[in-house]
């Protein structure tokens, strides 16, 4: 079964803790990311009102380095970024399990690697 | 976010429940807890891995009810930290002059021969308030430097020195602890194990999160990101804050408020909530006082009032003050911002008074008014009663040293008194000053190259801490290496719950903070110290007895009720708490995991219904405010310069310059030496507004200028519609380790530091609250050629146009200097010369002649 990365990234705040636990996972050297935040905005939309005048988006994108965190999750552990994202908005599992949780309440993005 | 589900489907198995230590892959683990240096106020649960004697990784414990195996990058990052090549690997005697970074290694026998000599010495000169002694912010120096000051160094003059008017959360909490009797926490189900599984929790409807971006600061033992997941159930926002964060972009309102206002939007609050009947009348009856004469005070402090003062829209005042009332439950998430302002004392009575009648206190959800778990509360007072009674009486408080009226709540020195001490040698001279964990020249002290001048009359400083600082190199004589968290072991409280943090390896000579204490405090005061042989022996004490006030003095602390009983709740050693599979390093108490606290009798020591002030009820009029000599009922106060208190001033420096926001890389000063943080945050950040930028010609990206009457520093531009058109962020805390020690450029800590601007001896209310938040200035492109800061301070000691306030006595130590010219003596008590030549006796107050 294909696993994946959903990120409910509505609530990102952008605390780099995906960031940093995988490149000590992975042990990568400076200027490389296994999962690297994208920031968009901040800026205002003129015609939406609060709670959504404002748009500023974080999203991490996974790079080739990413591996899903095989060694952890034989392991039974989670994958580092997973475990330790601070604002709980990172789940690992079965995409289609994954894809079940995007409810349209919130956005969400779901992130699959090649196997 | 389904909290129940997450703890479901964590293999425990692989997580080791119930296991404090394990192998694992050719790893020794440790479950543990982490706790600065380096990192923040709070101590979230970490599973350490080492080999031959060294952290080679380290990850959240997803089984720690704390912080759920969630870490920021702090501690992601700690295995660089503890293994920096900059670390301090021994202790160190200055051999060149102070400034020239040349050092002697020395043993630590020593070092500590040399300390206690000196300490001896000046006991006898000069006693043992001629000492300071000065600790950093939140780590395990709490209460331990507080206790090794008062019961080894013997002085009552024990600070987080640099900051005047207590500007870091004394306020809020002498604010507190006057109308509460204790001080209020958002409820995130922090208390409770179960956590947001706990069936009594609910969010709170309403968060307002105000002055602080809780998710970079982690503040005051509060876990920011505690809040994301109250966001995730529906928990609605107000933040008010001059910056955009995070909250203000999904805000139903964001106050995007003038820095230094925070007083008047909080009365304007409190008159819409009064005067249109929104409070809450039950709670209100039965557990409050003062809301009539609250109601008078502030009739008249509507939102078009409050609208001009604070820059901000009348109909969103009163509309975001609806919706907090209507919250049930609202909570309050109140920061920095609190104490950094003129305000300090009346906004941190005006935020508690918009808490208690609105009926959001002590219930689920709202703000919960947390004790220290266990009734382990040792603290700033810790250890007073070992002071000798004639040193401790001269405790340099802004009473004493300033003559500003009213009571010493604060169970600190005062910051500008001890200064004062310093410079003038008034009303008694300085001979030591003993550091512990602050990096005083870089981050706490205000007014830096003041201090920094000041401070160069110290004729012994000891610093201790891991990093070799600017504070060192400029000031230190002896410099001790204190071992990190992972490299110690220890223990807190500071709220709940208990967590223990354990050794699992060594850093060449580099000793905890509290060995350091034990073995100097058994040299210095062998009656007191002798009772511990070790590190562990005194935590067992702490665990056990360390009971005292927590930040407040002890006097002020007995009067809200929140008595000292000598011994504390817990039962356990320390090593229990460490190894036990039940507690594997965290113990919560039944106190903190309580609603209804009023109700059940539990704020009061004799178990009456009521809250653990004077009169049992939530005093919206506080009696200790008046007792304390400041008002009782609140009011704003503009910052000393600004669009309404100097619109002339504006002409020269037409920008507002707020300062001190967060980052997610750094731990104010800490951090600066790491490639991980520094990728990530190469440089410090100004935030400018494009259209600000556009009309005073600066660009993204470009060193600038931040000047003010008093000095200037530099930071790089970064264009961003998060501030407005009028004002500008600057960051803290910035030195560059990468670059030269040696004085005069002391690892440039003074190129990009706003306390370049700050000024000491501005205060508010009681001397207490600074406003260091709310400055004016202006901006322009650094060009080449520009004289750099640290060449400014070093050819005249400050800046070319730098104005020198005074302290309040001036006129006095003018007489008093001319007076020791003359030969005459001075009496502290009765503050009055007398002259031997002819027996006659002077009022230093008003130089009079005073009758035989
Ligand atoms: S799953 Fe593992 S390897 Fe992939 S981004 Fe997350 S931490 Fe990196
Ligand atoms: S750890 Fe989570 S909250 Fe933090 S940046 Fe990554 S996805 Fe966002
Ligand atoms: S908040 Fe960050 S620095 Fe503080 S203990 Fe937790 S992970 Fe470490």
């Amino acid at each position: 079964m294909t696993k994946g990365i959903l990120i409910n990234y509505d609530y990102c705040t952008g605390c780099h803790s995906c960031e940093v636990a995988c490149k000590k996972t992975l042990g990568l050297p400076e200027g490389e990311f296994g999962i690297k935040l994208t920031e968009v905005g901040p800026y205002e939309y003129t015609d939406k009102p609060a709670p959504d005048h404002w748009e500023w988006t974080w999203l991490p994108v996974i790079t080739k380095a990413c591996d899903l965190c095989m060694g952890r999750t034989t392991k039974g552990k989670m994958p580092s970024c997973v475990q330790h994202c601070q604002a709980w908005c990172m789940y690992y599992g079965d995409v289609e399990d994954l894809a079940k949780k995007m409810d349209g309440k919130t956005r969400w993005a779901l992130l699959a690697t090649r196997e | 976010m389904d909290y129940q589900e997450f703890l479901d489907s964590i293999d425990k198995e692989a997580y080791h429940e119930g296991e404090w230590r394990w192998e694992e892959d050719g790893y020794t683990v440790t479950r543990t807890y982490h706790y600065s240096p380096p990192g923040c106020h709070t101590s979230c649960g970490i599973l350490l891995y080492t080999k031959d004697g060294k952290v080679e990784k380290i990850e959240g414990d997803p089984l720690d009810p704390c912080t759920n195996g969630k870490l920021c990058i702090r501690c992601l990052n700690l295995v660089e930290s503890i293994n920096s090549p900059d670390r301090l690997k021994y202790p160190m005697r200055r051999a060149g002059e102070r400034g020239e970074n040349k050092w002697e290694r020395i043993s630590w026998d020593e070092a500590y021969d040399e300390i206690e000599e000196k300490v001896r010495s000046i006991w006898e000169t000069n006693g043992g308030n001629a000492i300071i002694c000065v600790h950093g912010t939140g780590r395990n120096i709490n209460w331990q430097v507080p206790f090794f000051g008062q019961a080894a160094l013997k002085t009552p003059n024990i600070s987080t020195f640099g900051f005047t008017g207590f500007a870091c959360y004394m306020p809020r909490v002498c604010g507190a602890v006057a109308p509460f009797g204790d001080f209020p926490v958002v409820d995130a189900s922090e208390g409770h194990p179960a956590r947001y599984a706990n069936p009594e929790w609910n969010p709170p409807e309403v968060l307002v999160v105000w002055g602080n971006e809780p998710l970079a600061s982690n503040a005051d033992g509060f876990v920011g990101h505690w809040l994301v997941p109250c966001v995730q159930m529906g928990t609605r926002i107000i933040s008010i804050d001059p910056r955009l964060t995070w909250w203000g972009a999904r805000a139903d309102y964001w106050l995007q408020i003038r820095p230094g206002t925070d007083a008047a939007l909080a009365c304007a609050w409190l008159n819409v909530i009064l005067e249109e009947d929104l409070y809450d009348h039950e709670f209100v009856d039965l557990w409050c006082m003062g809301l009539d004469k609250l109601k008078e005070s502030v009739k008249d402090m509507t939102p078009e009032w409050a609208a001009p003062i604070c820059d901000l829209d009348a109909d969103d005042i009163r509309n975001s003050a609806r919706l907090y009332a209507s919250a049930k439950p609202g909570a309050i998430q109140w920061g920095l911002a609190f104490d950094q302002q003129l305000s300090a004392m009346s906004l941190c009575l005006a935020g508690c008074d918009l808490m208690a009648i609105c009926g959001n206190i002590d219930v689920p959800g709202g703000n919960i008014l947390l004790h220290n778990a266990f009734e382990i509360n040792a603290g700033y007072a810790t250890g007073e009663h070992f002071t000798p009674e004639e040193w401790r009486i001269k405790k340099l408080n802004n009473n004493f040293a300033l003559s500003i009226d009213g009571g010493d709540f604060v169970a600190h020195a005062s910051s500008d008194g001890l200064l004062q001490a310093i410079e003038e040698g008034f009303p008694y001279p300085i001979k030591m000053m003993w550091i512990q964990s602050s990096n005083t020249l870089s981050c706490p002290g205000m007014d830096a190259a003041r201090l920094y001048e000041a401070m160069q009359k110290i004729p012994f400083i000891v610093n201790a801490d891991p990093y070799m600082t600017p504070t060192s190199v400029a000031l230190a004589d002896i410099v001790l290496p204190v071992a990190m968290s992972a490299e110690r072991n220890s223990a807190r409280t500071w709220w709940t719950p208990a967590r223990a943090m354990v050794k699992v390896a060594d850093f060449y000579e580099a000793k905890s903070d509290e060995q350091i204490i034990v073995e100097l405090g058994k040299r210095l005061n062998p009656e007191v110290f002798n009772q511990w042989d070790s590190d562990i022996d005194w935590l067992d004490w702490y665990l056990r007895e360390g009971s005292g006030s927590a930040f407040a003095t002890s006097e002020a602390a007995d009067n809200a009720g929140i008595k000292s009983s000598g011994s504390t709740l817990f039962k356990h050693t320390w090593k229990e708490l460490v190894e036990d599979p039940a507690m594997c390093g965290h113990a919560y108490d039944e106190f903190n995991a309580s609603y209804n606290k009023a109700a059940k009798g539990l704020y009061r020591p004799d178990g009456s219904v009521g809250y653990g002030t004077p009169s049992g009820r939530l005093e919206l009029t506080p009696m200790l405010y008046t007792y304390w000599g400041l008002s009782d009922t609140p009011f704003h106060v503009e910052p000393p310069e600004g669009p309404i208190s100097t619109p002339e001033l504006m002409e020269t420096y037409p920008l507002i310059l707020t300062c001190g926001g967060r980052s997610f890389e750094f731990f104010h000063s800490e951090h600066r030496q790491l490639p991980t943080m520094r990728e990530l945050h190469p440089e410090p950040l100004v935030l400018v507004n494009p259209k600000t930028a556009e009309k005073y010609g600066v660009k993204d990206g470009q060193w600038i200028w931040i000047e003010n009457d008093h000095g200037r520093f530099k930071q790089k531009v970064k264009l961003s519609p998060r501030v407005n058109e009028k004002t500008i962020h600057a960051e803290h805390g910035w030195w560059f380790p990468e670059s030269k020690a040696e004085a005069p450029y002391l690892f440039g800590t003074f190129e990009s530091n706003p306390n370049n601007c700050t000024k000491a001896f501005v205060t508010g209310q009681g001397g207490v609250g600074s406003a260091i938040k709310s400055m004016i200035c202006k901006i322009y492109p650094v060009e080449p050629g520009d004289k750099m800061p640290y060449e400014q301070i070093a050819e005249t000691g400050n800046f070319p146009w730098y104005k020198k306030v005074n302290s309040p006595r001036q006129d006095e130590i003018d007489r008093f200097h001319k007076a020791m010219d003359a030969g005459m003596e001075y009496e502290v008590f009765s503050n009055e010369l007398f002259d031997p030549a002819n027996n006659e006796r002077f009022d230093l107050k008003t130089g009079a002649r005073l009758a035989e």
